[in-house]
């Protein structure tokens, strides 16, 4: 169906380019000079007038189908289903995919009327969308041909309506950080507040409970396990995560950055600056790989020389790794404030009689410092946000430990975790995980933020 | 009165700093010492970089060599008509349904001949993949004459026996040089040896000092155990079974019983392989796992003692398995081809099947998806933003969003894409068409940012020499700006591209982690990316997954590269300074 749309929207486009532009010349007769504008701008402009509405038709028309044939899907269905929401939202995914062509056979005789009469309201709605388009189509095509004419401002007319393409995807960046607010802030509200949902915990429950345990939501009749929805021992998992990160990353990744700004050689400047964009551009899956077979195993077996009781999926081998991730990060950021601080201040310092390292210690870093913490803040929430090598080399247990030798877990790996696989979209277990998604994004925002202002309020300017 | 006369009774005391004393040449000395030392911090942390990503890349890459390799029976097998075509019609479809693994099989019976015994034959075909019979088949559909004909094929051994081979942890000892006259009860079935020399006696005493070090380890565990604090109960068990080993070594040099957490022996007699479960001195009671040609006696030397150094315990393949397989390699069977399947096939249960096509499809059409989107998109932001925008609130949250959007978690981005995508548009679970909507908003910021910077560097002349001629503002933007800022463009969506062929996480969250073994075709059907299906190959417990995460690795590690030496490339060839 949308394919055939997207043939008649795209016929229009040059439909209305090649009549325009015929007619354009037509009318100019060879005296282009005359004319305001070119015949290929009249050809863009009334392509236009007639593959926008129908564009804007078929979105409309399609969002607008679609929630028809929900509404009589949901309307085909026993009393009994609809007035219980899970159920109602079990039934209706699977008309849908009969619908789809999924597996027909399965389903029960009023998943089945409900999915013939979600399919036949939404073909006839697409349908009609089909019909309505072109019809704008057709409408826009020969409005634009009835403009063409020598005096007519095509390209100006043109030119606004790109100007305002440009717009839209200048906004698209600002529509995406809405969609998040709208998802995460939505599901969160509703994890806490909608009475609908059951076994919520309360706010406070959730900031300050001890005990992580949503997986007990999903088995109702095992009644003796008690769902919780703490979220302490996440915090204290990320939070030991990302300080190993961090100790590990920090001295790393700022020394590299000043070895490499201040004393390498070009040529080693051209060894050194490659390798860490290879870090850098390892994925993250690749690095829980090694991090899950290689460090752990090494780690846990040095400990065992030590006699020291290591967890196989110990904080410490995610918290290493994750700190190989940011080294990239961190020293590339460093780099370039350390760069930016003016070649006057060195000189002025080496006039003095300072050692090279006197100098960088006691005038660099103090007046790179701002840039630097910026870049620690970025690289700690680059820490918190990171999913795979936690999932892959963290545990699932809850742990509330400082031990780095112990298994944790992260926020990220419970999201993954309860949102992988099957899930209800109305249960609190999976809406938990959208609570936990609004914790990271609000964390890293106020970070970020945080990096900003710093950089802001305590630069130095030096020109 | 001006202040001429500096040197006055009122000038601060001048603070002489003596150069050549002791004190200072030490001072000077510390201070270069420390200067030193900060020179070497910094190498160090270079160094210790550069050894992390060198451990890594030659972890990987020593663990994914072998998952391109496959070892396979090459042998001559009989293409019985019975098994694949009984009604002899020979159109494709029953050519395509017939048994080929029957044929696999009894052309494995036949290169060890004599196997009898359900659980032996079991253990003999478990060596063979189920896929075992699948390039007979091609080749059968390919030629249909060759039904009833001998031909030469390759047969795939099953991923135990495949990891066996390419993993050289078990060591084989023979030990040839016996002293004494052998002579087997039997052929087939539970047989004695009895030896006229005590060539076992060494073996006795080497299982005994194996059993005393691994009561000691035992002992020296609790020992620690009890040293953190750890309460008597939990330690019954183990103390349990120290006691049981002692027993075992402390007991007279006389008999000894072999279990699988001991070193396996076998004794190679008369062309037959028994395995050893009992042993005093000078005989041995064991089950035959080859047979033997005859019960006569064997002279010293003509029969051989071989010991699997690694327990039958700590090995995916047993002793049956690994014996069968010792036999086809010695008779030149085996051989380890390069893995071209592993490219051409899509996931499979059975990890000697398993390839990463599918995957890689699924990665290119979700690719295409993202760029379709966001080129075009991040482009005509970037123009808007550089060119265009008025400075105005508006612009400036765009700007303040898309900097944000660049440092937000790729999981919020699943996240988005599960609320919004497939929840409100319903759009359908592990397409590539979802997959490539959150991948596209994800390096969005990134695309604009670099293209922003490309823009930027195209020096305001052009711009002012096209608007001079006549130009509109977007004449002079789209037609002479932008053809200069596309190289720039270029290598940032590259980058951009290479972020997201890694990306796994938001991918998760939409759905594309499903067992998928059919390599997809269309955009809205289900598939899986390259990083997923490393992703879900590292979490299976089988060996053989772990070679072919690496090996997937080293695919996904190389294009990236590629990408990122392509965009380097680009930025060198067309890198202009005005």
């Amino acid at each position: 169906m949308a394919s055939w749309y997207a043939l008649v929207a795209v016929g229009l486009f040059i439909a209305g380019y090649i009549l325009a532009g015929s007619r354009a010349r037509a009318v100019a007769g060879g005296d282009y000079a005359g004319m305001h504008s070119l015949p290929t701008y009249h050809g863009l402009y009334t392509a236009s007038l007639a593959f926008l509405p129908a564009l804007f038709i078929f979105i409309c028309g399609s969002f607008i189908a679609g929630q028809l044939a929900t509404y009589s899907a949901i309307s085909a269905l026993p009393e009994n289903i609809q007035s219980d929401v899970l159920r109602q939202g079990a039934a209706l995914r699977e008309a849908i995919n009969i619908v789809r062509g999924g597996s027909p056979a399965a389903a029960s005789a009023e998943v089945q009327s409900a999915a013939e009469s979600y399919g036949s309201v939404l073909s006839a709605g697409q349908w009609a969308t089909l019909a309505l388009g072109m019809l704008a189509g057709f409408g826009g095509l020969s409005w634009g041909l009835s403009r063409v004419s020598m005096n007519f401002r095509a390209r100006n007319n043109f030119e606004k309506l790109v100007h305002g393409l440009l717009w839209i995807c200048a906004t698209i960046a600002v529509l995406t950080t809405v969609g998040i607010v709208f998802s995460v802030v939505g599901e969160t509200y509703r994890f806490f507040f909608d009475p609908d949902i059951k076994g919520k915990p309360t706010v406070f429950e959730f900031l300050f409970g001890t005990d992580w345990n949503p997986q007990a939501a999903m088995r109702a009749d095992q009644g003796d396990i008690q769902t919780a929805y703490g979220f302490l021992p996440l915090l204290t998992g990320t939070l030991l995560i990302t300080t190993i990160a961090i100790v590990v990353a920090g001295p790393l990744g700022l020394f590299s950055a000043i070895y490499l700004a201040e004393y390498a050689s070009p040529r080693m400047r051209a060894i050194a600056k490659p390798i860490l964009e290879i870090l850098a551009g390892i994925p993250t899956v690749v690095l829980g790989f090694f991090a899950a077979l290689t460090v752990a195993p090494y780690i846990r077996g040095w400990g065992e020389a030590f006699g020291l009781e290591v967890a196989s999926e110990s904080a410490l081998a995610a918290g290493v790794v994750m700190g190989m991730m940011i080294i990239p990060f961190i020293s590339s950021l460093s780099d370039d404030v350390i760069n930016a601080v003016p070649q006057s201040l060195r000189d002025g310092a080496y006039a003095m009689g300072a050692t090279k390292s006197e100098t960088i210690r006691q005038v660099i870093l103090p007046a790179a410092l701002p840039g630097i913490v910026s870049a620690f803040m970025l690289a700690i929430s680059r820490a918190i946000g990171e999913t795979m090598i936690v999932v892959m080399a963290a545990g699932l247990a809850a742990n509330l430990t400082f031990n780095p030798l112990d298994a944790v877990t992260t926020i990220t790996v419970q999201i993954k975790t309860i949102l992988v696989g099957d899930q209800e979209f109305d249960s609190a277990k999976t809406l938990a995980a959208f609570a936990l998604g609004f914790v990271l994004f609000f964390v890293t925002l106020v970070l970020n933020f945080i990096a900003l202002k710093v950089v802001q309020r305590y630069r130095e300017q030096y020109d | 009165m001006t202040d001429l006369t500096a040197g006055g009774v009122n000038a601060p005391a001048i603070r002489r700093v003596e150069f050549d004393t002791e004190e200072a040449k030490a001072r000077l000395r510390r201070r270069y010492r420390s200067e030193f030392r900060f020179k070497v911090y910094g190498f160090a942390a270079l160094a210790v970089t550069t050894t992390f990503l060198l451990l890594l890349l030659s972890s990987i890459v020593s663990k994914g060599i072998p998952g391109f390799f496959q070892n396979v029976i090459v042998t001559d097998v009989l293409v019985d008509a019975g098994k694949i075509d009984p009604e002899g019609n020979g159109d494709a479809a029953t050519l395509r349904a017939g048994d080929y693994t029957a044929i696999a099989r009894a052309a494995l019976a036949e290169a060890i001949p004599g196997i009898e015994g359900r659980q032996l034959k079991k253990e003999l075909n478990g060596l063979l993949s189920s896929g075992a019979g699948d390039a007979l088949r091609e080749q059968v559909l390919a030629d249909p004459s060759l039904v009833g004909q001998r031909v030469k094929t390759q047969l795939l051994l099953a991923d135990e026996a495949d990891v066996f081979l390419k993993d050289s942890s078990t060591t084989i000892r023979t030990i040839a040089d016996t002293r004494g006259i052998a002579t087997p009860t039997g052929t087939t079935g539970d047989v004695t040896i009895f030896v006229g020399a005590n060539d076992f006696a060494d073996d006795i005493a080497e299982v005994k000092a194996e059993l005393k070090a691994k009561a000691a380890a035992i002992m020296e565990a609790i020992e620690r155990r009890k040293a953190r604090g750890a309460g008597p109960e939990s330690l019954k068990d183990l103390e349990r079974e120290a006691a049981d080993l002692r027993i075992r070594y402390e007991a007279a040099a006389t008999s000894e019983t072999l279990d699988s957490k001991t070193p396996s022996r076998l004794v190679a007699i008369n062309g037959g392989i028994v395995k050893v479960k009992e042993m005093t001195p000078t005989l041995v009671k064991g089950e035959v796992i080859i047979p033997l040609k005859s019960t006569a006696d064997a002279a010293p030397g003509t029969w051989q003692i071989r010991v699997y150094e690694k327990p039958e315990s700590n090995r995916n393949l047993n002793d049956r398995g690994l014996t069968f397989l010792e036999a086809l390699k010695a008779k030149g069977l085996v051989e380890n081809r390069f893995n071209w399947a592993f490219f051409t096939t899509g996931d499979s249960r059975e990890a000697e099947l398993a390839g990463i096509q599918g995957a890689l499809v699924g990665s290119i059409l979700t690719l295409l998806v993202t760029i379709g989107l966001c080129l075009p998109i991040g482009v005509l932001a970037a123009i808007y933003l550089e060119e265009f925008a008025p400075k105005n609130r508006m612009t400036e949250l765009i700007e303040i969003n898309i900097n944000n959007l660049a440092a937000v978690p790729s999981i919020v981005f699943g996240l988005l894409g599960l609320a919004v995508f497939l929840n409100f548009f319903n759009l359908p679970r592990s397409a590539p068409l979802v997959g490539g909507l959150v991948l596209a908003l994800l390096v969005l910021p990134t695309i604009i940012i670099a293209s922003r910077a490309a823009l930027k560097s195209v020096p305001p002349s052009i711009r002012e020499a096209a608007l001079g001629v006549g130009a509109s503002h977007q004449q002079a933007v789209f037609h002479h700006v932008l053809p200069l800022a596309m190289p720039g463009i270029m290598t940032g969506t590259i980058i951009g591209m290479a972020h997201a062929l890694g990306e796994t996480a938001p991918l998760l969250m939409i759905g594309m982690i499903a067992f998928i073994v059919d390599v997809p075709t269309s955009l809205t059907q289900a598939a899986t990316v390259l990083p997923v299906q490393i992703f879900l190959w590292s979490d299976l417990p089988e060996p053989a997954f772990k070679m072919k995460t690496a090996a997937a690795i080293m695919v996904l590690l190389a294009v990236l590269f590629v990408m990122n030496g392509l965009a380097i490339w680009l930025r060198k060839k067309f890198e202009r300074r005005w």
